[in-house]
């Protein structure tokens, strides 16, 4: 059967008029199989999340093994509630909806199949490597190259058999859906190829291609945007199809849904700098990134009206209806979530609310309100229908509803008391121009109390999630499951050369040059961004005195990124005087130009770092890593025992100076045959600091090399030395 | 003190002349595409998604 027409009339009144009407059948399988997923890696997702949150109230839940401890525990928990339960639910909800708008099959039984199973391979990859350790230490793109290239792989399977199913439709004309679809296909795989661009040592450990500023740039071009294509823009496509369904009435606006489309996709590429204000990253930048920020409010808000207003006349319904309920709660927290987005990217919100609770408790909004509830409704409204039958218990639903809001609001309430409280805290001066809460500690101890009630929220999240994996096994009990759907729809006409109709409709018609301009919309933010960064980087602020890390201190510092350290600790000082007494002299974008990756982090649950180098003695952060209360009594730092166990790495050691020269720290040739004597003598040096201290330590052991990373952060501008070059060329 | 380096680089002012006008005109382009676009059509895109029961 000769199903691919990429052409023909455009006359809506006339569509496939006179052709044979074709039987054609929706698989309702693999929709089950990404619903199965999303639900599984849900709750296991829920509770890695739950696990890290009890960690901040009672730091001994870290059992003080390396694999379960918060650094490489609260990787695993976005990973998996990103990729693995968002990602699961949006190929379902895909995959169920495409075919039916499309008036086709799915363009590959077999890509489908491979993408599915492909995927949750990805998931087990990192649900494997996370805990061991194996990061490139950047957010939310954690996984090492290796499994980066099996993500890119699998997406790209994803995007052919999508534009594939499109090229196959009967339908003429894509519904907007169809759009968001296309801009998560192609959008999610430019963030991922560009971001995860890396050199690798080994299997399992790579550097970033980028250092310090850009790679903080690239990083958060791509953080940004992966809420915006990954969680979002899916979301909203899978919200244009199941909302008018499930409300039985067509969305709002169609208009304004075309508006919604283009400027949120052309907007919100733009805006990803505003995770870098008050850094060293340049001004021009973290300006573009407000005023795009700003003005995503427009589309945002658009497109929840959109969906809100679709109930406009129904609800009644809504009392009554669980999938409403969650539905509009979903759009409702997408509302907020993206007025408060605007809000914080403000300068003067952010000096506020960068680095606190208030963060978490905003993408909580995003994660457990709109895709959390997105994907509830969904599940809710499909189960039945897939398996012809009426939903087991709507009361339990309705209760899973009440119990999964009160979860958000016991999630998020405690978090921005405690974001507003530790910020004020860190802010606040005495009247003779003292910290008021000079030792960090007394700040964190202060808003413990709110981590206990966030972990309450989880708690009463995972429980409705519970409610409804009950819900939906006893439903699918009671049915009959159908694999199969059959459907009929004249094929187009064949060949039909395009005439009229506005450019729009006809973009409509031409799914691939429809791809090819929605990525290019994207990729002119991208490119506006990058290039003069690019540019830049001949005219970079750098600093005669920054020098690369020695080998031990390399090691120590892939120790602290394997340890996810930055989930806790950032190496950002900003400008501020409440910054600067409490940790020093602000960080230079000069200081970074050697940090693939880089560690500014986004979260101070501990205190910046970036002027810890030389503050301590050597014994002093031998016993912090050992036992924090020691030297912070306390602290909700957990032990870091092993590291004082374990020999750091000497093999890697040859193979790790050479990548990094690959990209871009100038070692001298033939430096990685002289590393490994490099390190042990930097090491005898930190074992005799230590015997000092009457310290008695193996100067083989992990904690040296982590030692000799803390000891040298942020200490070459310190140096007498210091003058800056583009200092000199002024000079002259 | 970023802008010091910025001035450094040649044309750089046309970055965001050039987005300005990149934005304007798309948006004016499909205002008017939204505003003019046929009744008949738009009311048998928003039916869509209903239809496939």
């Amino acid at each position: 059967m000769q199903l691919t027409r990429p052409f023909y009339k455009p006359d809506i009144d006339t569509i496939n008029g006179g052709a044979a009407v074709e039987r054609f059948y929706y698989d309702n399988k693999v929709v089950k199989a990404f619903m199965i997923a999303t639900v599984v890696f849900g709750v296991v997702g829920m509770l890695a999340g739950i696990y890290a949150a009890v960690q901040l109230f009672w730091p001994a839940a870290s059992l003080s093994l390396p694999y379960t401890t918060f650094g490489r525990v609260r990787p695993l928990h976005t990973n998996a509630i990103i990729f693995a339960f968002v990602g699961n639910g949006m190929f379902a909800g895909i995959y169920y909806s495409a075919p039916r708008l499309l008036k086709t099959a799915l363009f590959s039984k077999v890509l489908t199949w491979i993408h599915f199973w492909g995927w949750q391979l990805i998931i087990v990859a990192a649900a494997i490597t996370l805990p061991l350790g194996y990061t490139q230490g950047k957010e939310y793109a954690e996984l090492e190259w290796t499994i980066d290239i099996a993500i890119a792989v699998i997406w790209v399977i994803f995007t052919i058999n999508l534009i594939g199913t499109i090229i196959k439709r009967r339908e003429r004309h894509m519904y907007v859906a169809i759009w968001f679809y296309i801009a998560t296909a192609v959008t999610v795989a430019l963030l991922h190829v560009v971001n995860a661009a890396a050199m690798p040592v080994t299997a399992f450990k790579s550097y970033s291609w980028y250092a310090g500023v850009q790679d903080a740039l690239v990083q958060w071009w791509y953080g940004h945007n992966a809420v915006a294509f990954f969680l979002t823009t899916s979301y909203l496509g899978l919200m244009y199809y199941f909302l008018p369904k499930a409300a039985n009435r067509p969305v709002f606006s169609y208009k304004l849904s075309i508006i919604h489309f283009w400027s949120l996709i052309f907007i919100y590429i733009w805006a990803g700098p505003h995770h870098l204000l008050y850094t060293a990253l340049p001004d021009w930048a973290q300006s573009l990134g407000v005023v795009f920020s700003i003005m995503l409010l427009a589309p945002s808000w658009g497109g929840m009206l959109n969906g809100l207003l679709t109930l406009r006349g129904a609800w009644d319904r809504v009392r009554d209806n669980p999938v409403l309920k969650f539905f509009v709660v979903a759009v409702t927290c997408y509302g907020m979530a993206t007025f408060e987005g605007p809000m914080l990217s403000l300068k003067n919100v952010s000096a506020i609310a960068h680095y606190t609770d208030w963060i978490i408790a905003h993408v909580h909004i995003g994660g457990l309100g709109w895709n959390g509830f997105m994907i509830f409704g969904m599940l809710y409204w499909l189960v039945p229908r897939m398996w012809k039958t009426e939903l087991y218990s709507v009361k339990l639903a309705n209760n899973h509803f009440w119990v999964g809001t009160l979860g958000i609001l016991f999630y998020a309430l405690p978090l921005y008391w405690a974001g507003f409280a530790q910020s004020l805290m860190w802010k606040e001066f005495t009247q003779d121009g003292f910290l008021a809460y000079p030792n960090f500690l007394e700040t964190v101890t202060q808003i413990v109390p709110m981590y206990v009630l966030r972990a309450f929220g989880g708690v009463l999240y995972l429980t409705g999630t519970l409610m409804m994996v009950y819900n939906l096994i006893k439903t699918a009990k009671q049915g009959t499951f159908v694999a199969v759907e059959y459907d009929e729809a004249p094929a187009l006409a064949k060949n039909v050369k395009v005439v009229g109709g506005h450019w729009h409709s006809v973009l409509e018609r031409k799914p691939v040059l429809f791809t090819a301009l929605a990525f290019v919309a994207v990729l002119i933010g991208g490119v506006v961004e990058f290039v003069p960064t690019a540019i830049i980087d001949s005219n970079v602020p750098t600093i005669a005195s920054v020098k690369p890390y020695t080998p031990l201190e390399l090691e120590g510092r892939d120790i602290y990124i394997r340890e996810g350290c930055y989930t806790c600790h950032s190496q950002m000082i900003r400008p501020f005087r409440s910054e600067t007494e409490r940790y020093g002299e602000y960080s230079k974008a000069g200081e970074f130009v050697y940090d693939h990756p880089f560690q500014w982090g986004s979260k101070r649950t501990g205190p910046d770092l970036h002027r810890i180098g030389q503050k301590y003695p050597d014994s002093w952060h031998y016993n912090h890593m050992l036992e924090p209360e020691s030297m912070s009594p306390g602290s909700i730092m957990p032990p870091y025992t092993w590291l004082f166990d374990d020999d750091y790495s000497k093999e890697d050691m040859a193979a790790k100076i050479r990548a990094q020269r690959i990209v871009g720290v100038p070692y001298p040739e033939g430096f990685e045959n002289e590393a490994v004597a490099d390190m042990e003598r930097q090491a005898e040096g930190i074992a005799k600091n230590l015997k000092d201290s009457k310290i008695n330590a193996d100067k083989d052991k992990e904690i040296i090399a982590m030692i000799a990373y803390l000891q040298r952060m942020g200490t070459d501008i310190k140096n007498e030395n210091t003058v800056r070059i583009s200092d000199e060329s002024r000079m002259k | 003190m970023f802008k010091n380096y910025l001035s450094s680089i040649e044309g750089i002012s046309i970055y965001p002349i050039i987005s300005l006008s990149v934005f304007v005109v798309f948006f004016v382009l499909l205002g008017y595409f939204v505003f003019k676009a046929d009744k008949k059509y738009i009311k048998y895109m928003e039916e869509l998604p209903l239809g496939d029961d």
